[in-house]
């Protein structure tokens, strides 16, 4: 019998909708997996096997009693640390939120039991989902599994390690600069930030809320389409939610992997297709332009002169956003609270829980946020960020009236080793360098394997302008369709 | 030139409310300087007249029907607090704060 691990979701949702298989034994199988591999991937920070036995067999038997079921209906899936789910831990990656179990359920994980999928798990992540390689996980990293030297990416490592690593065929990341797409990159599976508004932020543990993207990763584009039809759309509990349908993601990757791109325009980053990438990833990505021009799209070069300034501009919107948001983590309502000793005041009790529950860049990010929110620096640092958003924005929209969508290099490096860049935070920042001119604009990215080189993935990312998320899903589907696919040494 | 002081840096620190050690914060004077020195770079961009972005979508007031409907009850909100007491969170003295700092 072939591992019910090696398909795909979609193939799984088959299996189990014609009864081939029960979901009890697709979750079985997945469970097994992870007990096999996950001591040395370390994807998962909580495996939920009872949880995710109590709903495959709630599947099993509406199926068996003729009920209606969602077309995902018994398909393993796990979810970043950064979203909650009620009863089950939630820590975000970090120590101050350690034993908390919230009491409610985010709007993507009600979502996702909406839609009959089994919740195996949370994966780890970069502490409040700040970092490129989960290295700042404050229970330890994650590794990838096309080498365990080498980091998978961050922050959402964890949930596309698992991908990588055969322990689940679906995951929910979240994208402030790139925390999909670029996991998705260096672990050679898919990732994709939806268009800001997309998804639902409701128990999203926020980290910069005008960033902050929760989004689909799976190994196929049509997998992850499938989970964004699923997770997406109008939700009255998020303020910034946009009142619109899902753009039939689904279709849009069932056209493309046809293979066809014909009248397809598309535009080479021209700042982002030169300097500032390793010649193993700019060569992968160059072969791919080439055959999606074989495909039949015409591919065009096209200027975005204020892209250089979006990496300065992030750090100073996020971070501020986050010394903001990061206030409520007082060690009053939830979570770690250290030094209440009936002597020391409230405050003296804040700055200690906040010195022992933090993490180094959590640290950093506050207090350079708490710096460009400060009068005196706020025009300079803050103020002036978001005057090149506004900057950013317009050259995509330039860009947009030239082509359909845009690509880049997901990520100017492969995975690098654990510790490689940890000393020196700015060059972490680096990894981002391509995918956060999406997240200040809003408009969604995907990233989808392209090729190899020294024998680890490289990722190509298609960016679209707001609400025309198909496209990319068009784009992406007919690249994998060519080179796809991309599989790891077995662990 | 620093483009912060490691005095601004403890100033910061306790702005955040976090109880830094000495040594932590001769490591983040340091990342804060290369951190502040590279995204100061925005500042070479002529914005004077370009308006602010502060959010992506352009949605002002967004409102709902004032509707009774279910939420956490007092037990469940409790759930993760540090410490509670007659369903309330129960805080550290914070009075006599200011003679005490």
């Amino acid at each position: 019998m072939t591992d019910l691990t090696s398909f795909s979701a979609a193939e799984l949702a088959g299996l189990v909708a014609r009864g081939e298989s029960s979901a009890v034994e697709v979750t079985q199988a997945h469970l097994d997996r992870i007990s096999a591999v996950d001591d040395r991937v370390h994807a998962f920070l909580h495996v939920d096997t009872e949880g995710a036995l109590a709903a495959a067999r709630d599947v099993d038997s509406r199926r068996a009693a003729g009920e209606p079921l969602g077309p995902l209906a018994g398909v393993p899936v796990a979810v970043k640390d950064v979203l909650t789910t009620k009863g089950v831990p939630t820590t975000a990656g970090s120590k101050i939120l350690a034993d908390w179990r919230p009491p409610y359920d985010s709007t993507i994980v009600r979502r996702l039991r909406a839609a009959d999928t089994v919740m195996l798990g949370k994966t780890n992540m970069d502490e409040f989902a700040m970092g490129s390689s989960t290295e700042y996980s404050a229970f330890g990293p994650t590794h990838n599994p096309w080498d365990l030297s080498r980091i998978p990416g961050g922050s959402g490592g964890g949930s596309s390690a698992a991908l990588a690593a055969y322990e689940t065929p679906l995951s929910i990341g979240s994208d402030t600069g790139g925390s999909i797409r670029q996991p998705g990159a260096v672990t050679g599976t898919v990732g994709v930030k939806p268009t800001y508004g997309g998804t639902s932020r409701y128990g999203l543990i926020a980290f910069s809320s005008s960033l902050d993207t929760p989004g689909p990763c799976a190994r196929t584009v049509l997998d992850a389409a499938l989970l964004h039809e699923a997770i997406g759309g109008h939700d009255p509990l998020d303020s910034t939610s946009i009142p619109a349908p899902v753009p039939d993601v689904v279709a849009a990757a069932r056209l493309g992997a046809s293979g066809d791109l014909t009248g397809v325009r598309l535009g080479v980053v021209r700042e982002f297709a030169g300097e500032g990438a390793e010649p193993g990833v700019l060569a992968a990505f160059r072969a791919a332009v080439e055959t999606l021009t074989k495909l039949g799209a015409e591919v065009v070069e096209v200027s975005c002169p204020h892209f250089r300034y979006a990496l300065p501009a992030y750090y100073l919107i996020a971070p501020s956003e986050c010394s903001s948001n990061l206030a409520r983590f007082d060690g009053v309502r939830f979570g770690l609270r250290v030094g209440d000793d009936g002597v020391r005041s409230l405050e003296e009790v804040m700055s200690a829980t906040r010195e022992a529950g933090f993490g180094p860049e959590v640290k950093r990010r506050v207090m350079l946020g708490t710096y460009a929110l400060s009068s005196g620096y706020y025009d300079a640092y803050y103020g002036q960020a978001q005057k090149v958003r506004t900057l950013i924005s317009r050259d995509f929209a330039t860009a947009f009236d030239q082509v359909d969508a845009l690509i880049s290099p997901t990520t100017p490096f492969v995975a690098f080793p654990v510790g490689a860049r940890t000393a020196d935070p700015y060059q972490m920042y680096l990894a981002d360098l391509f995918t956060i001119p999406s997240n200040l604009y809003g408009g969604p990215g995907i990233s989808v394997p392209c090729g190899l080189a020294d024998g680890l993935p490289v990722g190509l990312q298609v960016m679209a302008p707001t609400m025309a998320d198909d496209r990319m899903y068009r784009v992406a589907a007919a690249l994998e369709s060519a080179v796809g696919p991309f599989t790891p040494p077995a662990l | 030139m620093a483009a912060i002081s490691r005095e601004e840096v403890a100033h910061l620190a306790r702005l955040s409310r976090l109880a830094v050690t000495e040594e932590e914060l001769a490591t983040l004077a340091g990342q804060l300087d290369v951190i502040l020195q590279a995204v100061a770079q925005v500042g070479e961009v002529t914005a004077a007249d370009i308006p602010p972005t502060s959010h992506s979508v352009p949605l002002t007031n967004v409102l709902r029907d004032d509707v009774v409907a279910s939420c956490l009850t007092p037990q469940e909100a409790l759930s993760g607090a540090p410490d509670a007491a007659e369903q309330r969170f129960r805080v550290p003295r914070i009075l006599d704060e200011d003679v005490a700092s």
